[in-house]
């Protein structure tokens, strides 16, 4: 067992983890915070994108171990109080979701993609950078939209 | 004129604020005190007999509660998995059903196949413990090929020594043969039907709990429809009456069909709760969804059209082999009988129809119903056999359609069918109009400059949706009756509860259904909530799939609304001293005509309550009213898709260069929903026709698509561009429900394949393509035809 500190949406978190504990089952699991899902596994679908100091991670891809000192924000960490996130404001208005399944993590990577191309990011930036991302429902024309009016307004 | 949130408008969905900040609560994210973890050993043969299993070693490890095989499910007389739809075969005999015990007994059927079930205090302990069982197989010889099941000398279940579940046909034979003897024209395709995996992003979970003091049982499960799945355990597996089993299906994240199914790991948890002592949890890996949840299509078929001399079609004769896997999972058996056979006849005026179906058995996960279930495999079989037709005949592929139409309602086809409105030409005119039809040839000449093969392909689909009446359905084979019901309870300040026996994974039934109660009692939607999912709160239902929600569920809430109204009437009248004949109930308000008499809804509500002031011998106290709706008939969603592709000779790539669609789904509840709905289901065609593709290794029975890695879904870039793809709608509403709607959430990968894969064919010049059309599928094309040469 080993002890880890981090900061979890901005709140100081200690815990025993398992050297093979995955971060998204810190998290999931001994946090509860299940937002974060889990929808494949081999790092493909995305469903459990957070951010870690700052950058989008496959929470699944990662040990909580490694992530002692982190700051790590997941999508119940992004409204300031019921101010929502231009990000989640613009997937409920663009209709971004169906099922909600893969949602935290099409926000939480979309917020990134905005962070690093910027507010105008172009539609096939956001479509290669989401491929990352698997979403069964939507057939993604409706994420798109989203993510460029998120960006817009973030 | 519609209301900013009534019915017609495209108002932002009431569920969303819980999924965009983390608060949905799926199966997995629940977690019961004192629970304990399964963990499922699985077959790694394709087709064996399990000489022994020792669970000795792993019974000791750390952490494990219990572990259970088939021997203990024979002790507690737990009944197997079944199949609600009985097929009867051409020659009058029932379709062979194999045992489907929840754990293996004597022998496995497939990869993936349930061995036994570990229970420990937690998920590695169950899996290390899974590990440590030891199993003796004597392996045996498998057939994974659907095409080779017949002839094969493998025998996948005793009772069916071909491994034929049954030979079934539908049409009229005769004519069908008279037909092809004075055709003109007879245009053949060899079609194969891709398998699929439909991999909902929420893998199948489930919680089983029992309560020894009051001797029931709670199952939290990953349901499109939870009541199906309580009556099915009570009644077949035996492990609870319904008033001792709560089945609670929270958010579900997608299902496409695999969650409508009840599957071994949910009886599994409910079952062994019991000998645990404890709730038993199980989620479901991604690997285990891609060996054990319900496959689907999976069909080998050979088509032929047959024409005369002025183009006209006058005979379809179509032999198909379906794959049933291993086992025939709940509704297996009416996806490629009553839910394909049926629609055949397409969009299209043909007096001959006839086919015939031979399902198999093989040594695969079960196959079931997928998005669409049978009309996508029957829509693909038809629209490439018209598009393939006007090929060979020189004619422009949307006029050969057009001159085919249907274009008189009622129309009875020769395949049990009777569309009962609809108007092909105008959907077929504005997807003309939409992609810009005519002016093709410019398109394609400018991706010829940029080294690109453009190509064009359409197909007009339609569908049924909202599978009824009951009793028809009955006749043909159903176990449980196509129904559904609704009860309105009005609460004293007059916000109202929805209790819906259908359950949403993703469709909006907490907004769409909200807008209709919005709109008929003038209630503001945030007054209204809808629950479902849960069998202890809501009457018997019959779930969600079928895309039956809107046209069979909304109908039974519609129905209850009228009764409310009806008893609110009565109120009203008693209240304001009139005749409940004089009383005129419109935007939220009860008045009396011809008189300046009033009260708002919200006060009928009350008073309603309240008793004071009618006589509670003659007007009962209260609400609350329920119905139950079964429908007059199936409802006929029909539509045309546009598909253009570009590809690359080089490298055989396809690209999506412009799609667009037009559907006509009556009248629309919430546009933006609907929109969606087309999208998504269009993603899922696209999927099918260029990437998706479940392989079986014929050698070694093993799944060689087993992970994302693997098997490969449509991402962001595969779709066409926002400004490449349009949708648009033509409506004819439908008769037989007071909404006039018809279903939106299949179509969309019911009339896709088609398209694209007419779009590739037309596009690098071939008669056949396979899907998944991948670039090496179409390269391949292209060199044996030639094809590569010519473009250079
Ligand atoms: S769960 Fe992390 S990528 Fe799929
Ligand atoms: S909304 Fe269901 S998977 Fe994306």
């Amino acid at each position: 067992m080993h002890s880890i500190s981090l900061a979890l949406n901005g709140k100081p978190v200690h815990g025993q983890v398992e050297g093979r504990t995955l971060l998204v089952e810190f998290i999931r699991e001994s946090r509860g915070l299940t937002g974060t899902h889990v929808g494949c596994d081999t790092s493909q679908c995305g469903a459990c994108v957070v951010s870690v100091n700052g950058k989008a991670v496959k929470s699944c891809t990662v040990f909580a171990v490694a992530c002692d000192g982190a700051e790590i924000t997941t999508i119940e960490g992004l409204a300031k109080g019921v101010d929502l996130h231009p990000m989640q404001v613009a997937f409920k208005e663009h209709h971004g979701l169906q099922c909600g399944f893969c949602t935290p993590g099409m926000i939480m990577a979309s917020i990134d993609i905005v962070k690093r191309h910027g507010k105008s990011v172009d539609e096939e930036t956001i479509r290669r950078e989401l491929s990352g991302n698997i979403c069964r429902c939507t057939g993604y024309h409706n994420i798109v939209k989203a993510v460029q009016a998120g960006a817009a307004n973030m | 004129m519609a209301s900013a949130t009534g019915v017609g408008a495209s108002v932002r969905r009431k569920e969303d604020l819980r999924f965009i900040t983390g608060k949905g609560q799926y199966t997995d994210d629940i977690n019961l005190k004192d629970q304990a973890f399964a963990y499922f050993l699985r077959s790694p043969h394709p087709h064996a007999k399990i000489k022994s299993i020792n669970t000795a070693k792993a019974a000791k490890m750390a952490g494990v509660v219990g572990i259970y095989t088939s021997v203990d499910v024979a002790k507690d007389k737990i009944g197997g998995l079944i199949c609600g739809w009985g097929i009867t075969s051409k020659d009058g005999s029932a379709m062979k059903a194999g045992p489907h015990p929840i754990l293996a007994e004597g022998k496995v059927r497939y990869v993936g196949d349930h061995v036994a079930v570990v229970v420990a205090d937690t998920k590695e302990q169950a899996k290390a413990a899974a590990a440590a069982i030891q199993v003796s197989y004597e392996t045996l010889a498998h057939v994974v090929d659907a095409a080779k099941a017949m002839t094969s000398k493998v025998q996948v279940h005793d009772v069916a020594p071909d491994n034929r579940v049954f030979n079934w046909g539908l049409g009229n034979e005769a004519e069908t043969d008279a037909a092809f003897k004075r055709a003109a024209h007879v245009t053949k395709l060899d079609i194969i039907n891709n398998r699929l995996i439909p991999n909902a992003m929420e893998p199948r979970a489930a919680i089983g709990a029992y309560d020894a003091g009051t001797e029931s049982y709670t199952l939290y499960t990953t349901s499109q429809n939870p009541h199906v799945a309580r009556l099915v355990i009570s009644a077949f597996h035996g492990l609870a009456p319904e008033h001792k089993l709560r089945v609670i299906a929270p958010d579900v994240g997608g299902g496409f069909g695999s969650k409508i199914f009840i599957y071994a790991e949910e009886v599994v948890c409910v079952w062994a709760s019991k000998h645990a002592g404890r709730p038993v949890k199980w989620t479901g890996d991604r690997s285990e969804a891609f060996l054990a949840d319900a496959h689907g299509r999976d069909h080998v078929t050979k088509a032929e059209l047959a024409t005369d001399a002025n183009g006209k079609i006058i005979g379809l004769r179509v032999h198909t082999i379906a794959a049933m896997g291993a086992y025939l999972s709940t509704f297996s058996a009416a996806v490629p009988t009553y839910l394909y056979g049926t629609l055949l006849s397409g969009q299209y005026n043909i007096p001959a129809v006839y086919v015939t179906v031979d399902a198999v058995y093989t040594n695969t996960a079960p196959v079931d119903a997928y998005r669409g279930a049978g009309r996508p495999e029957a829509t693909y079989v038809v629209e490439r056999l018209v598009e393939t037709a006007a090929r060979e005949l020189r004619e422009d592929p949307a006029e050969f359609r057009r001159k085919n139409f249907v274009t008189q309602f009622p129309h009875q086809t020769p395949v049990i069918m009777c569309y009962d409105v609809g108007d092909y030409g105008a959907a077929l005119d504005k997807a003309l109009a939409m992609s810009d039809y005519k002016n093709f040839a410019s398109r394609k000449a400018e991706s010829a400059k940029n080294g690109k093969l453009r190509g064009v392909g359409l197909s007009a689909y339609i569908e049924a949706c909202g599978i009824a009446p009951s009793a028809a359905v009955g006749s043909l084979g159903a176990g449980v009756g196509l129904w559904e019901s609704a009860e309105v309870r009005v609460n004293p300040i007059g916000t109202v509860e929805i209790l819906t026996g259908s359950h949403s994974h993703g469709q909006g039934h907490e907004t769409t259904f909200a807008q209709l109660v919005s709109d008929r009692l003038g209630v503001d939607i945030n007054s209204v909530s809808i629950v479902h999912g849960d069998t202890d709160k809501v009457q018997m239902g019959m779930g969600t799939y079928g895309s039956r929600s809107g046209a069979v569920g909304m109908h039974a809430i519609s129905k209850a609304l009228d009764k409310v109204v009806a008893k609110a009437k009565k109120v009203a009248a008693a209240v304001m001293e009139a005749s409940a004949d004089d009383v005129v109930f419109q935007d939220g308000s009860f008045t009396v005509k011809g008189t300046d008499k009033k009260m708002a809804f919200g006060e009928v509500a009350l008073q309603s309550y309240l008793g004071h002031k009618f006589n509670s011998s003659e007007i009962e106290i209260g609400l609350k009213e329920s119905a139950f709706h079964d429908p007059a008939n199936f409802v006929f969603p029909a539509g045309v898709h546009i598909c253009e592709v570009e590809v690359d000779p080089d490298t055989g790539h396809t690209t999506i260069a412009a799609y667009t669609c037009v559907d006509d789904f009556g009248n629309l509840i919430n546009p933006m929903i609907v929109e969606g709905q087309v999208h998504g289901g269009i993603a899922q065609g696209i999927g099918q026709a260029l990437l998706e593709g479940c392989i079986y290794d014929e050698e070694s029975g093993q799944l060689l698509t087993g992970s994302f890695m693997d098997y490969a879904m449509p991402r962001a870039g595969y779709m066409p561009n926002l400004a490449d793809f349009k949708l648009g709608f033509t409506c004819t509403p439908c008769p037989t429900n007071p909404m006039g709607i018809k279903g939106c959430g299949e179509a969309g990968a019911i009339g896709s394949p088609p398209a694209v894969i007419n779009a590739i064919t037309n596009a690098i010049g071939v008669r056949e393509i396979s899907m998944p059309a991948t670039p090496l599928t179409v390269w391949n094309a292209m060199q044996a035809s030639g094809m590569k040469k010519a473009a250079e």
